[in-house]
């Protein structure tokens, strides 16, 4: 590979990324053990029937792992900012919305992947049906990649702000309704016997868009505040 | 040039713009009062009562034009920060965002109207039908976008950052539109048509029309007073507001 190509650029960013989260990888973990801490809290809650946890246990999940991953983008940019790479990283001449695709890649690979991995055992703990695992975990993996997209924009719009937490939950939760809605219709279908492909296509349709328009959308945003 | 053209390119200009609107305000406040007047005493007296819902169906003179506009003024806040993002014209920053908080309350009167005819009609203050929670999420948009807005301390920033997040919200808006098409749930199906007939009984449609119009003005005056008050925030340094404040001149 050449040096100084868009693709060595690239690797070159994502090698990096993966490097200075597995040097801090216990704080890899926080967003594994928030999510089984709020996905524990449900029983305690509401009591330990075993037909009410099973009903309920699919959007719990999808919530929990939502709202992971939501106190996670903040720091997607942050150690960036701090140090300047992140000006660097506008200033280079490679484009910036692939820059931005691989650090959103890296952010979905080390925060969603766990997450999905965690996912059976958090269906155990809320008796979910066995033959509804596969639908949830089909529809985490379409679900979460779409909020590290629509995440990283907003991340992109309130980067500098020094208490940007709750914020940017404003703006993440509301875009990130729909995916919620389809997700978890998806799961309740599957639980109900009923077929559950459709609302599957259409956040597969979804994340296709996600994949092209978000990066676009974070590097115009990132690039609004940073001026 | 074009007049036409001309007299755009000069409304962009904020001392202009702030002459202008000035001059205007006081008819679209009048405007908006007498037609609001005039379609409100259409709408709860003279209009008959409905023969399923009696005097209730009444509170739609408040819910329908004010969930019209709650639509339009996001739709009005997302093209001018459209504009302002691609011509970068200071104005459009403005209107973009003085656009905002008069579309919330327009959403929020939406959902509190809507909850008050909920309670007696549907026996429930709210239920989560596919029309309802779109509107309460518009809510939350627009929310975010003053949230963001005020989060930033350097306003034209704070205004592109907003008017970017609130084009990404636009999604939104044919979601809310269309929800009772594509969801068969509660809220029922749209009865005033702009193409083809209405189901409504023309006694009971003008009152409606003419209150619409009345939120239209309302909407744009609202509007045009913000904004006039954010320019002299925004261009505080200039020369044009300096004279405004030293040279005393009523009401230009």
């Amino acid at each position: 590979m050449k040096p100084g190509t868009t693709t060595a650029a690239c690797v070159a960013l994502l090698r990096r990324d993966f490097k200075l989260i597995w040097r801090r990888r216990g704080d890899a973990l926080s967003p594994l053990l928030f999510a089984i801490i709020v996905v524990a809290l449900f029983p305690l809650a509401l009591g330990p029937e075993t037909a009410l946890l099973a009903r309920i246990a699919a959007g719990t999940i999808l919530v929990a792992v939502l709202l992971a991953m939501l106190l996670s983008l903040d720091t997607l940019f942050r150690s960036d900012l701090d140090d300047g790479s992140l000006e660097q990283l506008v200033l280079s001449p490679h484009p910036l919305s692939l820059l931005l695709a691989c650090k959103i890649f890296v952010h979905w690979l080390t925060t969603a992947l766990p997450l999905l991995a965690v996912a059976p055992l958090l269906a155990q703990l809320l008796h979910m049906p066995a033959d509804v695992l596969s639908v949830l975990l089909a529809s985490l993996a379409l679900s979460t990649p779409l909020l590290s997209l629509i995440g990283a924009v907003c991340v992109a719009l309130t980067v500098g702000m020094r208490r940007s937490g709750m914020l940017l939950a404003l703006l993440v939760l509301p875009l990130i309704v729909p995916v919620l809605i389809f997700g978890a219709g998806a799961c309740d279908a599957a639980q109900m016997g009923l077929a559950y492909t459709a609302p599957l296509l259409w956040l597969s349709a979804w994340l296709v868009v996600a994949l092209v328009a978000a990066p676009l959308a974070a590097a115009a945003a990132l690039k609004i505040s940073l001026t | 040039m074009n007049p036409l053209l001309l007299w755009f390119h000069k409304f962009g200009s904020p001392p202009y713009f702030y002459r202008v609107a000035g001059r205007w305000l006081p008819w679209l406040y009048a405007v908006a009062l007498l037609l609001g007047a005039w379609g409100f005493y259409g709408g709860l007296v003279v209009a008959p009562a409905d023969y399923q819902q009696g005097e209730s169906f009444r509170i739609m003179y408040v819910h329908v034009p004010c969930a019209w506009m709650s639509l339009f003024a996001y739709g009005f806040m997302a093209i001018n920060g459209f504009i302002a993002l691609v011509w970068r014209i200071k104005l459009s920053e403005t209107l973009a965002m003085a656009s905002a908080p008069v579309g919330a309350a327009f959403t929020f009167i939406t959902l509190v109207t809507g909850s008050l005819w909920g309670k007696p009609m549907w026996g429930t203050w709210w239920t989560w039908d596919a029309r309802l929670t779109s509107e309460l999420v518009l809510l939350f948009l627009y929310f975010g976008v003053i949230g963001l807005y005020n989060a930033i301390e350097d306003t034209r920033q704070a205004a592109r950052a907003a008017a970017f997040l609130a084009l990404i919200g636009a999604v939104n808006l044919p979601i809310v539109h269309y929800s009772v098409v594509w969801w068969n749930t509660l809220h029922q199906g749209s009865t005033v048509r702009l193409l083809g007939p209405s189901k409504i009984d023309a006694r009971m449609l003008w009152p409606l029309l003419v209150l619409a119009i009345a939120t239209h003005v309302y909407f744009f005056a609202s509007v045009l007073a913000r904004s006039r008050a954010m320019l002299i925030g925004l261009e505080s340094g200039k020369e044009w507001v300096r004279t405004l404040a030293t040279v005393r001149v009523p009401h230009v």
